[in-house]
Protein backbone atom coordinates (compact mmCIF):
# COMPACT_ATOMS: atom_id res chain seq x y z
CA UNK A 1 0.00 0.00 0.00
CA UNK A 2 0.95 3.50 -1.04
CA UNK A 3 2.48 4.89 2.23
CA UNK A 4 3.48 8.33 1.25
CA UNK A 5 2.42 11.73 2.81
CA UNK A 6 -0.30 12.39 0.15
CA UNK A 7 -1.52 8.53 0.22
CA UNK A 8 -1.96 8.40 3.88
CA UNK A 9 -3.39 11.74 4.56
CA UNK A 10 -5.65 10.57 1.38
CA UNK A 11 -7.18 7.32 3.75
CA UNK A 12 -7.39 9.32 7.06
CA UNK A 13 -10.68 9.05 7.10
CA UNK A 14 -10.65 4.92 6.81
CA UNK A 15 -7.94 4.62 9.21
CA UNK A 16 -9.69 6.99 12.32
CA UNK A 17 -13.24 4.88 11.27
CA UNK A 18 -11.24 1.57 11.84
CA UNK A 19 -9.03 2.57 15.22
CA UNK A 20 -11.53 4.29 17.14
CA UNK A 21 -14.25 2.31 16.69
CA UNK A 22 -16.59 5.04 16.15
CA UNK A 23 -18.56 6.24 13.09
CA UNK A 24 -18.45 10.05 13.61
CA UNK A 25 -20.92 10.86 10.60
CA UNK A 26 -23.48 9.02 13.01
CA UNK A 27 -23.58 12.19 14.75
CA UNK A 28 -23.25 14.68 12.26
CA UNK A 29 -26.01 17.23 11.47
CA UNK A 30 -26.86 18.39 7.86
CA UNK A 31 -25.40 21.92 8.24
CA UNK A 32 -21.88 22.70 9.68
CA UNK A 33 -22.65 21.03 13.47
CA UNK A 34 -22.58 17.90 15.09
CA UNK A 35 -24.85 16.08 18.01
CA UNK A 36 -22.20 16.55 21.10
CA UNK A 37 -24.31 14.74 23.52
CA UNK A 38 -25.03 12.32 21.21
CA UNK A 39 -21.25 11.47 20.63
CA UNK A 40 -20.55 11.40 24.29
CA UNK A 41 -23.65 8.95 24.87
CA UNK A 42 -22.47 6.82 22.28
CA UNK A 43 -19.22 5.24 24.54
CA UNK A 44 -21.69 3.06 26.51
CA UNK A 45 -20.15 3.76 29.20
CA UNK A 46 -22.40 5.43 32.35
CA UNK A 47 -21.06 7.54 35.21
CA UNK A 48 -21.03 4.76 37.23
CA UNK A 49 -19.43 2.02 35.19
CA UNK A 50 -16.35 4.56 34.17
CA UNK A 51 -15.92 4.88 38.62
CA UNK A 52 -15.75 1.44 38.70
CA UNK A 53 -13.18 1.06 35.93
CA UNK A 54 -11.34 3.69 37.38
CA UNK A 55 -11.13 2.24 40.81
CA UNK A 56 -9.76 -1.34 39.41
CA UNK A 57 -7.51 0.39 37.92
CA UNK A 58 -5.66 2.74 40.57
CA UNK A 59 -7.07 5.69 39.08
CA UNK A 60 -9.45 8.45 40.99
CA UNK A 61 -10.62 9.21 43.96
CA UNK A 62 -7.32 11.19 45.29
CA UNK A 63 -7.31 13.44 47.82
CA UNK A 64 -8.40 17.07 48.27
CA UNK A 65 -5.77 18.69 50.26
CA UNK A 66 -6.40 22.32 52.31
CA UNK A 67 -3.60 24.70 51.35
CA UNK A 68 -3.59 26.27 54.69
CA UNK A 69 -0.24 28.02 54.43
CA UNK A 70 -0.41 29.32 50.91
CA UNK A 71 -4.26 30.63 51.72
CA UNK A 72 -2.66 32.14 54.32
CA UNK A 73 -0.21 33.79 52.08
CA UNK A 74 -2.58 35.16 49.70
CA UNK A 75 -4.55 36.55 52.74
CA UNK A 76 -1.77 38.93 53.18
CA UNK A 77 -2.27 40.22 50.06
CA UNK A 78 -5.99 40.76 50.38
CA UNK A 79 -8.05 43.58 51.87
CA UNK A 80 -9.69 42.67 55.25
CA UNK A 81 -12.28 39.86 55.14
CA UNK A 82 -11.02 38.86 51.30
CA UNK A 83 -8.75 35.81 50.45
CA UNK A 84 -10.35 32.57 49.44
CA UNK A 85 -9.62 29.04 50.88
CA UNK A 86 -7.97 27.46 48.40
CA UNK A 87 -7.84 23.58 47.74
CA UNK A 88 -6.36 21.06 45.75
CA UNK A 89 -7.09 18.11 44.50
CA UNK A 90 -4.19 16.19 44.16
CA UNK A 91 -3.99 14.30 41.02
CA UNK A 92 -0.28 13.17 40.99
CA UNK A 93 -1.80 10.45 43.20
CA UNK A 94 -3.28 8.53 40.20
CA UNK A 95 -1.88 5.47 38.71
CA UNK A 96 0.93 7.48 36.21
CA UNK A 97 1.00 10.41 38.33
CA UNK A 98 -1.36 12.71 36.89
CA UNK A 99 -4.87 12.95 36.05
CA UNK A 100 -4.32 11.82 32.35
CA UNK A 101 -4.90 8.52 33.96
CA UNK A 102 -8.83 9.58 34.18
CA UNK A 103 -8.71 9.56 30.46
CA UNK A 104 -6.57 6.91 29.66
CA UNK A 105 -8.57 3.95 31.87
CA UNK A 106 -11.68 4.67 29.94
CA UNK A 107 -10.07 4.70 26.29
CA UNK A 108 -7.95 1.56 27.20
CA UNK A 109 -10.52 -0.32 28.91
CA UNK A 110 -12.57 -0.09 25.63
CA UNK A 111 -9.50 -1.09 23.73
CA UNK A 112 -9.16 -4.06 25.58
CA UNK A 113 -13.07 -4.86 25.41
CA UNK A 114 -13.29 -4.43 21.27
CA UNK A 115 -10.34 -7.15 21.25
CA UNK A 116 -7.80 -4.94 20.22
CA UNK A 117 -3.94 -6.16 20.67
CA UNK A 118 -2.67 -2.64 21.61
CA UNK A 119 -3.13 0.87 21.82
CA UNK A 120 -1.69 4.25 20.33
CA UNK A 121 -1.67 7.56 21.76
CA UNK A 122 0.36 10.79 19.74
CA UNK A 123 0.86 13.13 23.05
CA UNK A 124 4.15 14.43 24.31
CA UNK A 125 2.69 14.68 27.67
CA UNK A 126 1.93 12.89 31.22
CA UNK A 127 -1.39 11.17 28.76
CA UNK A 128 1.56 9.05 26.82
CA UNK A 129 2.71 7.85 30.40
CA UNK A 130 -1.36 7.55 31.43
CA UNK A 131 -2.02 4.87 28.46
CA UNK A 132 1.27 3.38 29.09
CA UNK A 133 0.00 2.50 32.24
CA UNK A 134 -3.20 1.16 31.47
CA UNK A 135 -1.96 -0.62 28.55
CA UNK A 136 0.54 -2.53 31.35
CA UNK A 137 -2.47 -3.05 33.23
CA UNK A 138 -5.01 -4.40 30.59
CA UNK A 139 -1.95 -6.58 29.29
CA UNK A 140 -2.30 -4.67 25.57
CA UNK A 141 0.58 -3.57 24.05
CA UNK A 142 1.36 0.24 23.66
CA UNK A 143 2.98 2.73 21.21
CA UNK A 144 3.15 6.25 21.86
CA UNK A 145 4.45 8.60 19.44
CA UNK A 146 5.81 12.02 20.86
CA UNK A 147 7.15 15.31 19.00
CA UNK A 148 10.30 15.36 21.30
CA UNK A 149 13.86 17.13 19.60
CA UNK A 150 14.40 20.02 17.34
CA UNK A 151 16.84 19.40 14.72
CA UNK A 152 19.65 19.49 16.44
CA UNK A 153 18.25 16.84 18.64
CA UNK A 154 18.24 18.45 21.20
CA UNK A 155 15.08 17.26 23.27
CA UNK A 156 12.91 18.66 25.74
CA UNK A 157 14.12 17.76 29.13
CA UNK A 158 10.09 17.24 30.36
CA UNK A 159 9.19 15.39 27.04
CA UNK A 160 12.26 12.77 27.47
CA UNK A 161 11.37 12.05 31.15
CA UNK A 162 7.49 11.37 30.19
CA UNK A 163 9.73 9.02 27.30
CA UNK A 164 11.84 7.04 30.09
CA UNK A 165 8.02 6.66 32.12
CA UNK A 166 6.70 5.03 29.21
CA UNK A 167 8.92 3.12 28.50
CA UNK A 168 8.99 2.20 32.24
CA UNK A 169 5.40 0.70 31.57
CA UNK A 170 6.92 -1.40 28.70
CA UNK A 171 5.59 0.97 25.44
CA UNK A 172 7.40 1.78 22.92
CA UNK A 173 7.80 5.21 22.27
CA UNK A 174 8.72 6.73 18.85
CA UNK A 175 10.39 9.80 19.27
CA UNK A 176 10.08 12.89 16.13
CA UNK A 177 11.65 15.78 15.49
CA UNK A 178 9.22 19.39 15.50
CA UNK A 179 6.37 19.24 13.09
CA UNK A 180 2.48 18.54 12.68
CA UNK A 181 3.64 15.76 10.24
CA UNK A 182 3.38 13.61 13.90
CA UNK A 183 -0.29 13.13 12.77
CA UNK A 184 1.15 11.32 9.53
CA UNK A 185 3.94 9.27 11.48
CA UNK A 186 0.65 8.68 13.84
CA UNK A 187 -1.59 7.32 10.44
CA UNK A 188 1.14 5.04 9.43
CA UNK A 189 1.27 3.09 12.56
CA UNK A 190 -2.17 2.85 12.98
CA UNK A 191 -2.68 1.51 9.98
CA UNK A 192 0.41 -1.01 10.29
CA UNK A 193 -0.17 -2.43 13.93
CA UNK A 194 -4.09 -2.31 13.73
CA UNK A 195 -4.16 -1.02 17.43
CA UNK A 196 -6.75 1.19 18.93
CA UNK A 197 -6.20 4.97 18.40
CA UNK A 198 -6.07 6.18 22.46
CA UNK A 199 -6.73 9.67 21.24
CA UNK A 200 -7.00 12.35 23.58
CA UNK A 201 -10.40 13.64 22.39
CA UNK A 202 -12.54 10.80 22.19
CA UNK A 203 -16.08 10.83 24.45
CA UNK A 204 -13.98 7.26 26.00
CA UNK A 205 -11.40 10.45 27.03
CA UNK A 206 -13.10 13.15 27.77
CA UNK A 207 -16.06 10.86 29.67
CA UNK A 208 -13.31 9.66 32.15
CA UNK A 209 -12.69 13.68 33.28
CA UNK A 210 -16.19 13.89 34.43
CA UNK A 211 -15.31 11.83 38.03
CA UNK A 212 -12.74 14.93 38.53
CA UNK A 213 -15.28 16.82 38.58
CA UNK A 214 -17.78 15.17 40.56
CA UNK A 215 -15.51 13.65 43.00
CA UNK A 216 -13.77 17.59 44.00
CA UNK A 217 -17.71 18.79 44.16
CA UNK A 218 -18.96 15.92 46.58
CA UNK A 219 -15.56 16.27 48.46
CA UNK A 220 -15.97 20.15 48.99
CA UNK A 221 -19.42 19.61 50.00
CA UNK A 222 -18.76 16.54 52.26
CA UNK A 223 -16.10 18.67 54.19
CA UNK A 224 -17.17 22.46 54.12
CA UNK A 225 -21.28 21.83 53.18
CA UNK A 226 -20.86 23.65 50.06
CA UNK A 227 -19.83 23.43 46.74
CA UNK A 228 -16.91 25.72 45.86
CA UNK A 229 -17.51 28.74 44.35
CA UNK A 230 -15.06 28.39 41.67
CA UNK A 231 -12.76 25.54 40.16
CA UNK A 232 -9.53 26.75 38.06
CA UNK A 233 -8.58 24.24 35.77
CA UNK A 234 -5.23 24.44 33.82
CA UNK A 235 -6.35 24.08 29.94
CA UNK A 236 -4.65 23.03 26.92
CA UNK A 237 -6.48 20.42 24.70
CA UNK A 238 -9.69 21.49 26.07
CA UNK A 239 -10.46 17.97 27.32
CA UNK A 240 -9.70 18.58 30.99
CA UNK A 241 -12.16 21.61 31.27
CA UNK A 242 -14.97 20.15 29.19
CA UNK A 243 -15.12 16.81 31.40
CA UNK A 244 -14.59 18.61 34.82
CA UNK A 245 -17.42 20.87 33.80
CA UNK A 246 -19.60 17.97 33.03
CA UNK A 247 -18.63 15.88 36.09
CA UNK A 248 -19.24 19.64 37.95
CA UNK A 249 -22.98 19.42 36.53
CA UNK A 250 -23.50 16.40 37.06
CA UNK A 251 -23.03 17.19 41.24
CA UNK A 252 -25.25 19.71 40.55
CA UNK A 253 -22.55 22.50 41.72
CA UNK A 254 -22.38 26.02 40.45
CA UNK A 255 -19.07 26.57 40.92
CA UNK A 256 -17.88 29.07 37.86
CA UNK A 257 -15.46 27.49 35.43
CA UNK A 258 -12.09 29.14 35.12
CA UNK A 259 -9.91 28.16 32.92
CA UNK A 260 -5.80 28.51 33.00
CA UNK A 261 -2.48 28.60 30.50
CA UNK A 262 0.66 29.52 30.44
CA UNK A 263 0.83 32.73 28.82
CA UNK A 264 3.26 31.47 25.61
CA UNK A 265 2.38 33.74 22.94
CA UNK A 266 4.83 34.86 20.37
CA UNK A 267 6.03 31.19 20.16
CA UNK A 268 5.06 29.16 17.32
CA UNK A 269 3.98 25.53 17.88
CA UNK A 270 5.30 24.51 14.71
CA UNK A 271 8.82 26.46 15.27
CA UNK A 272 12.18 24.11 14.94
CA UNK A 273 13.73 27.67 16.67
CA UNK A 274 11.14 27.78 19.30
CA UNK A 275 10.80 24.25 20.51
CA UNK A 276 13.07 24.87 23.15
CA UNK A 277 12.62 28.67 23.88
CA UNK A 278 9.21 27.43 26.25
CA UNK A 279 9.80 26.20 29.36
CA UNK A 280 6.61 24.24 29.51
CA UNK A 281 4.79 21.80 27.25
CA UNK A 282 1.21 21.73 28.12
CA UNK A 283 -1.11 23.54 29.55
CA UNK A 284 -0.51 26.71 27.79
CA UNK A 285 -1.98 29.31 25.49
CA UNK A 286 -0.04 27.62 22.59
CA UNK A 287 -2.41 24.99 22.61
CA UNK A 288 -5.48 26.57 24.33
CA UNK A 289 -6.22 29.01 22.36
CA UNK A 290 -6.39 27.49 19.24
CA UNK A 291 -7.95 24.40 20.57
CA UNK A 292 -10.68 26.57 22.32
CA UNK A 293 -11.61 28.53 18.90
CA UNK A 294 -10.98 25.42 16.74
CA UNK A 295 -11.55 21.82 19.02
CA UNK A 296 -11.86 19.89 15.88
CA UNK A 297 -8.40 20.43 14.87
CA UNK A 298 -7.45 17.35 16.85
CA UNK A 299 -6.76 14.11 15.97
CA UNK A 300 -10.42 12.56 15.21
CA UNK A 301 -12.75 14.01 13.12
CA UNK A 302 -14.92 15.54 16.10
CA UNK A 303 -13.20 16.70 19.55
CA UNK A 304 -15.05 15.51 22.57
CA UNK A 305 -13.02 18.52 24.35
CA UNK A 306 -14.96 21.50 23.81
CA UNK A 307 -13.69 24.63 26.50
CA UNK A 308 -15.84 27.20 24.93
CA UNK A 309 -19.03 25.36 26.01
CA UNK A 310 -18.36 25.47 29.26
CA UNK A 311 -15.94 28.21 30.72
CA UNK A 312 -16.70 30.98 32.57
CA UNK A 313 -13.50 33.12 32.52
CA UNK A 314 -9.87 32.55 31.33
CA UNK A 315 -6.78 33.53 32.84
CA UNK A 316 -3.12 33.53 31.56
CA UNK A 317 -0.44 33.64 34.32
CA UNK A 318 3.49 33.88 33.10
CA UNK A 319 6.00 30.88 33.16
CA UNK A 320 7.81 32.76 35.84
CA UNK A 321 4.86 33.05 37.87
CA UNK A 322 4.07 28.90 37.48
CA UNK A 323 7.63 28.23 38.78
CA UNK A 324 7.50 30.50 41.31
CA UNK A 325 3.94 29.12 42.88
CA UNK A 326 5.98 25.42 42.42
CA UNK A 327 8.68 26.23 44.72
CA UNK A 328 5.59 27.66 47.22
CA UNK A 329 4.04 24.51 46.88
CA UNK A 330 7.28 22.89 48.12
CA UNK A 331 8.22 25.16 50.72
CA UNK A 332 4.89 26.08 52.41
CA UNK A 333 2.96 22.61 52.25
CA UNK A 334 5.75 20.44 51.57
CA UNK A 335 4.14 19.06 48.48
CA UNK A 336 7.03 18.42 45.28
CA UNK A 337 4.61 18.83 42.20
CA UNK A 338 5.58 19.12 38.73
CA UNK A 339 5.49 22.94 37.28
CA UNK A 340 2.77 22.95 34.11
CA UNK A 341 0.02 21.00 36.91
CA UNK A 342 0.54 24.53 38.88
CA UNK A 343 -0.45 26.75 36.26
CA UNK A 344 -3.75 26.48 37.62
CA UNK A 345 -2.57 27.27 41.42
CA UNK A 346 -0.98 30.29 39.93
CA UNK A 347 -4.63 31.84 39.01
CA UNK A 348 -5.89 30.48 42.03
CA UNK A 349 -3.40 32.16 44.61
CA UNK A 350 -4.06 35.51 42.88
CA UNK A 351 -7.93 35.08 41.90
CA UNK A 352 -8.77 34.24 46.10
CA UNK A 353 -7.47 38.07 46.92
CA UNK A 354 -10.39 38.74 45.00
CA UNK A 355 -12.71 36.28 46.90
CA UNK A 356 -14.19 36.56 50.18
CA UNK A 357 -12.74 35.16 52.91
CA UNK A 358 -15.61 32.50 53.39
CA UNK A 359 -15.55 31.39 49.60
CA UNK A 360 -13.52 28.10 48.05
CA UNK A 361 -11.32 28.45 45.44
CA UNK A 362 -10.56 24.55 44.10
CA UNK A 363 -7.54 23.50 42.05
CA UNK A 364 -8.35 20.60 40.27
CA UNK A 365 -4.78 19.14 39.52
CA UNK A 366 -0.93 18.60 40.16
CA UNK A 367 1.21 16.53 38.34
CA UNK A 368 4.05 14.17 38.95
CA UNK A 369 7.85 15.65 39.44
CA UNK A 370 11.16 14.31 39.36
CA UNK A 371 13.94 14.38 36.81
CA UNK A 372 13.69 16.57 34.30
CA UNK A 373 10.34 17.95 34.81
CA UNK A 374 11.15 19.66 38.02
CA UNK A 375 11.77 23.48 38.29
CA UNK A 376 15.44 23.36 38.53
CA UNK A 377 16.36 21.06 35.38
CA UNK A 378 13.40 23.39 33.24
CA UNK A 379 15.08 26.54 34.77
CA UNK A 380 18.59 25.57 34.01
CA UNK A 381 17.27 23.86 30.22
CA UNK A 382 16.20 27.67 29.84
CA UNK A 383 19.45 29.67 30.84
CA UNK A 384 21.09 27.35 28.57
CA UNK A 385 19.20 27.63 25.87
CA UNK A 386 19.70 31.87 26.39
CA UNK A 387 16.53 32.86 28.88
CA UNK A 388 17.16 35.60 30.96
CA UNK A 389 15.64 34.17 33.97
CA UNK A 390 15.89 36.92 36.73
CA UNK A 391 13.69 38.33 39.22
CA UNK A 392 11.00 41.63 38.93
CA UNK A 393 7.25 42.04 37.90
CA UNK A 394 6.31 39.07 35.79
CA UNK A 395 4.15 40.95 33.35
CA UNK A 396 7.65 41.90 31.67
CA UNK A 397 7.87 38.29 30.70
CA UNK A 398 8.50 38.06 27.33
CA UNK A 399 7.51 34.27 26.33
CA UNK A 400 10.74 32.83 24.63
CA UNK A 401 13.26 35.89 25.81
CA UNK A 402 12.82 35.90 29.64
CA UNK A 403 11.36 34.12 32.84
CA UNK A 404 10.39 37.14 35.18
CA UNK A 405 9.69 35.17 38.49
CA UNK A 406 8.39 37.57 41.03
CA UNK A 407 10.34 39.43 43.45
CA UNK A 408 7.79 39.38 45.86
CA UNK A 409 4.21 36.98 45.66
CA UNK A 410 2.44 39.78 45.93
CA UNK A 411 3.02 40.24 41.81
CA UNK A 412 1.07 37.17 41.00
CA UNK A 413 -1.28 38.43 39.50
CA UNK A 414 -3.40 36.26 36.73
CA UNK A 415 -4.55 37.96 33.32
CA UNK A 416 -8.24 37.41 32.22
CA UNK A 417 -8.58 37.01 28.80
CA UNK A 418 -11.60 38.04 27.08
CA UNK A 419 -13.61 35.23 26.24
CA UNK A 420 -15.63 37.05 23.50
CA UNK A 421 -12.95 37.45 21.52
CA UNK A 422 -11.92 34.13 21.35
CA UNK A 423 -15.51 33.34 20.56
CA UNK A 424 -15.51 35.54 17.71
CA UNK A 425 -12.21 34.05 16.46
CA UNK A 426 -14.08 30.83 16.27
CA UNK A 427 -16.94 32.36 14.63
CA UNK A 428 -13.77 33.57 11.82
CA UNK A 429 -12.58 30.08 11.99
CA UNK A 430 -16.00 28.31 10.95
CA UNK A 431 -16.86 30.98 8.63
CA UNK A 432 -13.52 30.25 6.73
CA UNK A 433 -13.28 26.37 7.13
CA UNK A 434 -16.82 25.78 6.15
CA UNK A 435 -16.71 28.56 3.50
CA UNK A 436 -19.77 30.65 4.26
CA UNK A 437 -20.27 34.24 4.70
CA UNK A 438 -21.57 36.07 7.84
CA UNK A 439 -24.86 36.39 6.38
CA UNK A 440 -25.34 33.19 5.54
CA UNK A 441 -24.13 31.31 8.59
CA UNK A 442 -26.39 27.92 9.20
CA UNK A 443 -26.78 25.64 12.34
CA UNK A 444 -26.96 28.78 14.73
CA UNK A 445 -28.71 26.88 17.33
CA UNK A 446 -25.70 24.62 17.39
CA UNK A 447 -23.38 27.57 17.33
CA UNK A 448 -25.21 29.30 19.98
CA UNK A 449 -24.50 25.94 22.16
CA UNK A 450 -20.80 25.76 21.18
CA UNK A 451 -20.53 29.25 22.56
CA UNK A 452 -22.60 28.95 25.37
CA UNK A 453 -24.61 32.18 24.55
CA UNK A 454 -28.47 33.10 22.89
CA UNK A 455 -29.09 34.74 19.42
CA UNK A 456 -29.12 37.74 19.79
CA UNK A 457 -25.76 37.76 21.24
CA UNK A 458 -24.03 35.86 18.31
CA UNK A 459 -25.65 38.50 16.04
CA UNK A 460 -24.05 40.97 17.88
CA UNK A 461 -20.69 39.17 17.87
CA UNK A 462 -20.99 38.78 13.97
CA UNK A 463 -21.66 42.10 13.73
CA UNK A 464 -18.46 43.31 15.58
CA UNK A 465 -16.00 40.46 13.09
CA UNK B 1 23.52 12.81 4.88
CA UNK B 2 25.16 12.69 7.97
CA UNK B 3 26.92 16.16 8.97
CA UNK B 4 28.89 16.73 12.01
CA UNK B 5 25.51 17.21 13.95
CA UNK B 6 24.89 13.01 13.31
CA UNK B 7 28.50 12.26 14.59
CA UNK B 8 28.09 12.99 17.84
CA UNK B 9 25.79 10.71 18.16
CA UNK B 10 27.31 7.54 17.16
CA UNK B 11 28.49 5.57 20.32
CA UNK B 12 31.33 3.29 19.88
CA UNK B 13 32.37 2.79 16.38
CA UNK B 14 35.02 0.15 16.90
CA UNK B 15 33.81 -3.31 17.71
CA UNK B 16 30.60 -4.80 15.69
CA UNK B 17 27.50 -4.86 17.73
CA UNK B 18 25.95 -7.85 18.30
CA UNK B 19 22.36 -9.18 17.21
CA UNK B 20 19.95 -8.95 20.11
CA UNK B 21 21.74 -5.99 21.67
CA UNK B 22 19.44 -3.22 22.79
CA UNK B 23 20.02 -0.11 20.12
CA UNK B 24 18.18 2.79 18.79
CA UNK B 25 18.07 3.79 15.23
CA UNK B 26 17.43 7.06 12.86
CA UNK B 27 15.30 7.26 10.01
CA UNK B 28 14.57 10.31 7.85
CA UNK B 29 10.25 10.56 7.67
CA UNK B 30 10.10 12.76 5.08
CA UNK B 31 13.36 14.87 3.66
CA UNK B 32 12.53 18.80 3.93
CA UNK B 33 11.19 19.08 0.37
CA UNK B 34 8.48 16.66 1.08
CA UNK B 35 7.49 18.54 4.34
CA UNK B 36 3.96 19.55 4.55
CA UNK B 37 3.53 23.47 3.33
CA UNK B 38 1.50 24.87 6.32
CA UNK B 39 5.04 25.31 8.45
CA UNK B 40 7.25 27.75 9.59
CA UNK B 41 10.18 28.35 7.24
CA UNK B 42 12.86 26.88 9.84
CA UNK B 43 11.11 23.49 10.61
CA UNK B 44 10.68 23.47 6.56
CA UNK B 45 14.23 23.80 5.96
CA UNK B 46 15.11 20.48 7.87
CA UNK B 47 13.93 16.95 7.31
CA UNK B 48 11.63 14.83 9.47
CA UNK B 49 13.66 12.82 11.76
CA UNK B 50 12.40 9.55 13.76
CA UNK B 51 14.47 7.83 16.27
CA UNK B 52 12.97 4.13 17.63
CA UNK B 53 14.62 1.26 19.93
CA UNK B 54 14.60 -1.97 19.95
CA UNK B 55 16.89 -4.94 19.51
CA UNK B 56 19.13 -6.11 16.79
CA UNK B 57 18.05 -8.42 14.44
CA UNK B 58 21.65 -8.92 12.54
CA UNK B 59 25.21 -7.88 13.40
CA UNK B 60 25.60 -4.41 12.74
CA UNK B 61 28.25 -1.78 12.72
CA UNK B 62 27.41 1.69 13.68
CA UNK B 63 25.80 3.77 10.70
CA UNK B 64 24.52 0.78 8.50
CA UNK B 65 21.24 0.48 7.54
CA UNK B 66 19.79 -2.02 10.02
CA UNK B 67 16.41 -3.95 11.23
CA UNK B 68 15.63 -3.57 14.88
CA UNK B 69 12.42 -5.39 16.65
CA UNK B 70 10.95 -3.23 18.73
CA UNK B 71 9.70 -4.22 22.70
CA UNK B 72 6.14 -4.42 20.87
CA UNK B 73 7.24 -7.05 18.03
CA UNK B 74 7.60 -4.57 15.64
CA UNK B 75 10.11 -4.39 12.72
CA UNK B 76 11.66 -1.12 12.09
CA UNK B 77 14.21 -0.15 9.31
CA UNK B 78 16.72 2.90 9.91
CA UNK B 79 20.41 3.71 10.58
CA UNK B 80 22.00 2.70 13.82
CA UNK B 81 23.64 5.59 15.84
CA UNK B 82 23.60 3.74 19.29
CA UNK B 83 24.05 0.53 21.18
CA UNK B 84 22.39 0.49 25.05
CA UNK B 85 20.37 4.14 25.11
CA UNK B 86 20.02 5.45 28.13
CA UNK B 87 18.42 7.91 29.75
CA UNK B 88 20.72 11.12 30.29
CA UNK B 89 17.97 13.69 31.97
CA UNK B 90 18.63 14.61 35.19
CA UNK B 91 17.82 17.95 37.03
CA UNK B 92 20.29 20.57 35.19
CA UNK B 93 22.91 22.77 36.93
CA UNK B 94 22.04 24.22 40.24
CA UNK B 95 19.53 27.32 39.76
CA UNK B 96 20.73 30.20 43.08
CA UNK B 97 16.70 31.48 42.28
CA UNK B 98 15.43 28.60 43.49
CA UNK B 99 16.90 29.59 47.20
CA UNK B 100 16.15 33.15 46.50
CA UNK B 101 12.52 32.02 45.99
CA UNK B 102 12.99 30.16 49.25
CA UNK B 103 13.96 33.07 50.97
CA UNK B 104 11.62 35.37 49.85
CA UNK B 105 8.65 32.88 50.93
CA UNK B 106 10.43 32.70 54.13
CA UNK B 107 10.43 36.41 54.42
CA UNK B 108 6.66 36.39 53.44
CA UNK B 109 5.87 34.04 56.32
CA UNK B 110 7.74 35.56 58.95
CA UNK B 111 7.52 39.22 58.29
Amino acid sequence: MDKTYEAIMARKNEILLKSVGLDYKEFENDGIGFDFEKMMDSTGYDYDLMETIQRDNGVGNTPLLDLKNITKLARKYAKPGYGAKILLKDEACNASGSFKARRASISVYHAKKLGFKGVIAATSGNYGAAVASQAAKHGLKCIIVQECYDSELKGQPEIIEKARKCEAFGAEVVRLTVGPELFYQLLLLLEETGYFNASLYTPFGIGGVETLGYELAIQTKEKYGKFPESVVCTNAGGGNLTGTARGLLRANADSLVIAASVNLSGLHMASDKDFNKKSFTTGHTGFGIPFSINPDRSDVPRSAGRPLRYMDEYYTVSQGEVFFVTEMLAELEGLERGPAGNTSLAVAFSLAQKMKEDEIIVVQETEYTGAGKHIQPQLSFAIENGINVEFGNPKDEVPGKSIILPRNPSLISARKLNIDDLRKSYLRSVIKVHSLTKNNLVDTDYLCEELRIDKNKLEKLLGEI
Amino acid sequence: MYNKKWKILYERSDNVIRKDSYVEVHIIVLSSEDRTAKIPEETKKVPYEMFVKGFLVNDADLKEEVSIKTITGRVVKGILIKENPTYELGYGNYVSHIMKIKEILRDEIDG
